[in-house]
C-alpha cells in the first residue's frame, strides 16, 4: 500500500521537474531568439551601431544561443542569478528580499480567503437557492467581471483616502516590527482576498453539492440526520480532495494576482519587480523572475495533484 | 431564438450595453465633444457642463478620452479574439481530425505553454519586443489561443466520432471538408459562448498591460492606460482613475450576461435537439 503510492507521488514530483526544464527553455527562447535584435530593442532605434555592439559582446549575445542557455541554467542551479542590466547588481539578493515580500503577502492573503471561502461555500450549500446562495453567484460573476486595479483603487479610494483608515502606499523595509508591516499589508491582502474569494467560494459549493447527490448522503437523510450534519460528517469529507485543488489552483492565481495588485499599492514586491524590468527592458531580470513565478505556479498546481491523489484513494490506482 | 420576449431580461440588457459600448466605439470622432489630444482645462477639474466628467492629468476632457478608449480598447480586443479564435479553432480542429502524433506533439506544446501563467509570459515576451498594437494583438492573441486550442479541440474530438463524421469519411470526403463541413457548424454553439468569455479576458488582460505600462503607448490611451495616468489623483481624493475602470466593469459584466444565457441555450441543446 505505502509503496504504489511513493511511486505516485514521485512520478508527479518528476514530472513538475521536467516540465519546468521545458519551461525554462521555452523563457530563455522567448527573450533571446524573437524576431530582432535584443541589443538593438533595448537601446532604441536611435542607437549607433558602435553601441548595438559593445552591448551585445557584454550580453554574450555573440555565443550560440545554446551555450547562452546553458550558462544561464547552470548559474540559476547553483545559485547565481547573473546581473542586472540597468544597474549591473547580482540580482540574487534583490530577488531573494523582493520573493520573500511576495509570499508574506500571499501567505496572509490566502490565509484568510482560504478558511473564509471554505465557510461561506458550506453555508451556500446549507441554504441552496436561499439569498446568501444568490448572493454568492452574484458577487462571482462581479468580481470576474471587475479588473484587479478596479477593486485596489476602490479600496485605497473608499478606505485609505475617504475613512483614512490605512495608508494607500504599502511601504515595508527590512527590521520593521511586526505588526506595522501587517498594518501596511492591510489592504493590499484585502485586495487579493476579494479577487479569488468568489471563485474558491463557488467551487466549493460545486464541489460540496456533487457529493450531496450520491447514495450515502440521501442514507443520512432518510436516517434523520440533521443537515448540517450530513454536510459537516458525510459531504465534507468526501469534498475535501476536490476543495484542496480548487485552494491550490486558487493559490496558483494569487501568486499571478499580486503583479497588479503590487504595483497598485507600490508594494516591493516580485511583481512590482519584474514590471519595472520589464519596462527598464533588464532580460537578465525578466528571465529570473520569469522562471520564479513559473516554478511557484507548477509547484502549486503539483501540490494540488499530490493532495488529490492522497486524500482521495480511488486516484491511486488508476484502471 | 429569435423571438425578443424568450430572451432574459439579464441576457437582453447584456446585449443592449454592449451594443451602446460598439456604436459609441464606432462613432466616437462624431460624438466626442473635444479632440483626445487638447488640453482644454485645468489638471483633474471637476465635473461641470463644459466637462460632463471633469479633466484628466493633464486638463484634457475625461469624457473624450474615455470614448476614444473604447475605442482602442474594443479594437485591439476584437483582434487580438479573432486571432486567437482563427488560430487555436483551426489548429484544435486540425488536431481532433488528423490525431496521432501530430495531436500528441501540439496538446503537450500548449500544456508546455499554459503551464506559464499568461501575465508572466507576456511579460517575459514584451521585454524583448517592440511596443506597439500589433505586438500587443499578436502576443495577446497567439498566448490566448492557447485556451480556444484546449476547447475546440475537446468538442471536436466528440464529434468526430459520431456517425455523420464517419458516413462523410467513407464517402471519401478530405480533411478539410470534415473540418470546415460536418464538424464547424456542429461546434459553432459552445465556440460562441467561449468567444464572449475570451473577449472580456483580452479586455482584463489589455487594461492590466496598460496598466502596468506596456499596454498601449500614450498619448493615446485605452481604458487600463487611462487608469495609469489618473491613478496618483486617487490620493488627492480625485476619482478619475475610477471611471474607465468601471466602464471595463461594466462592459465585462454585460458581455458575460450574454454569454452565460447562450451558454444555457447550448446546453439546452444538448438535451432536447427540440428549440434549435
Amino acid at each position: 500500500m505505502k509503496s504504489p503510492l511513493a511511486k505516485l507521488v514521485a512520478q508527479r514530483v518528476g514530472l513538475s521537474v521536467i516540465l519546468l526544464f521545458a519551461v525554462s527553455i521555452l523563457i530563455f527562447a522567448g527573450t533571446q531568439i524573437l524576431p530582432g535584435d535584443v541589443a538593438q530593442s533595448i537601446l532604441g532605434q536611435a542607437a549607433t551601431p558602435e553601441a548595438v555592439a559593445n552591448l551585445r559582446a557584454s550580453l554574450g549575445l555573440n555565443q550560440p544561443a545554446y551555450l547562452r542557455y546553458l550558462e544561464w541554467l547552470g548559474g540559476l542551479l547553483t545559485g547565481h542569478l547573473g546581473n542586472a542590466l540597468s544597474n549591473g547588481l547580482p540580482i540574487g539578493p534583490e530577488l531573494w528580499q523582493r520573493l520573500k515580500n511576495t509570499l508574506f503577502l500571499a501567505f496572509w492573503a490566502a490565509a484568510i480567503s482560504v478558511p473564509l471561502s471554505t465557510i461561506l461555500g458550506l453555508i451556500a450549500v446549507r441554504h441552496k437557492n436561499g439569498f446568501i446562495d444568490k448572493m454568492i453567484s452574484a458577487t462571482t460573476l462581479l468580481t470576474i467581471s471587475l479588473p484587479d486595479f478596479f477593486i485596489g483603487y476602490l479600496l485605497i479610494y473608499f478606505v485609505a483616502v475617504k475613512l483614512g483608515w490605512f495608508t494607500s502606499v504599502s511601504t515595508v523595509f527590512d527590521g520593521m516590527p511586526f505588526l506595522q508591516r501587517m498594518n501596511a499589508i492591510v489592504l493590499p491582502a484585502t485586495a487579493l482576498t476579494l479577487v479569488v474569494l468568489a471563485q474558491m467560494m463557488r467551487m466549493t459549493r460545486a464541489a460540496i453539492l456533487n457529493v450531496m447527490q450520491s447514495a450515502y448522503v440521501e442514507t443520512a437523510e432518510l436516517k434523520g440526520l440533521s443537515r448540517f450534519n450530513i454536510i459537516w460528517r458525510h459531504a465534507f469529507p468526501n469534498a475535501v480532495a476536490p476543495i484542496i485543488n480548487v485552494v491550490m489552483l486558487n493559490l496558483a492565481y494569487l501568486v499571478v494576482g499580486v503583479v497588479v495588485i503590487e504595483v497598485i499599492f507600490v508594494y516591493p514586491g516580485m511583481g512590482q519587480y519584474l514590471v519595472d524590468h520589464v519596462a527598464k527592458r533588464d532580460v537578465p531580470v525578466v528571465q529570473d523572475c520569469g522562471l520564479i513565478f513559473a516554478a511557484v505556479y507548477i509547484g502549486l498546481n503539483m501540490l494540488a495533484d499530490i493532495f488529490a491523489i492522497l486524500s482521495n484513494p480511488r486516484l491511486r490506482h488508476p484502471k | 431564438m429569435f423571438d425578443i420576449r424568450r430572451i432574459p431580461l439579464s441576457a437582453l440588457l447584456g446585449v443592449v450595453i454592449t451594443a451602446v459600448y460598439v456604436v459609441v466605439a464606432i462613432f466616437t470622432p462624431w460624438i466626442a465633444p473635444y479632440s483626445d489630444t487638447a488640453v482644454v482645462g485645468d489638471v483633474w477639474a471637476p465635473i461641470s457642463a463644459a466637462h460632463w466628467l471633469g479633466t484628466d492629468n493633464l486638463g484634457r476632457d475625461l469624457l473624450t478620452r474615455l470614448l476614444y478608449g473604447a475605442r482602442i480598447t474594443l479594437f485591439i480586443a476584437a483582434l487580438a479574439t479573432a486571432l486567437s479564435f482563427t488560430l487555436g479553432a483551426s489548429l484544435g480542429f486540425t488536431a481532433a481530425v488528423v490525431g496521432g502524433w501530430f495531436d500528441e506533439f501540439l496538446s503537450r506544446f500548449i500544456d508546455l505553454i499554459m503551464s506559464i501563467p499568461t501575465l508572466i509570459f507576456a511579460l517575459v515576451v514584451l521585454s524583448v519586443l517592440p511596443t506597439n498594437t500589433v505586438t500587443l494583438i499578436l502576443v495577446m492573441g497567439i498566448l490566448d489561443s492557447t485556451r480556444v486550442f484546449r476547447i475546440s479541440r475537446a468538442v471536436a474530438v466528440d464529434i468526430n466520432v459520431m456517425d455523420f463524421v464517419e458516413a462523410a469519411k467513407l464517402r471519401g470526403e478530405g480533411k478539410l471538408w470534415i473540418i470546415f463541413r460536418e464538424i464547424l457548424p456542429n461546434a459553432l454553439s459552445p465556440l460562441v459562448a467561449e468567444l464572449g468569455l475570451r473577449f472580456i479576458f483580452m479586455i482584463l488582460f489589455l487594461s492590466a498591460l496598460s496598466f502596468l505600462g506596456l499596454g498601449v503607448q500614450p498619448p493615446a490611451s485605452d481604458w487600463g492606460g487611462m487608469v495609469k495616468e489618473n491613478k496618483d489623483g486617487i490620493v488627492f481624493g480625485v476619482p478619475a482613475a475610477l471611471l474607465p475602470a468601471a466602464a471595463i466593469s461594466i462592459l465585462a459584466i454585460s458581455v458575460n450576461l450574454v454569454a452565460d444565457w447562450i451558454l444555457n441555450r447550448t446546453t439546452d441543446l444538448k438535451g432536447g435537439r427540440g428549440n434549435a
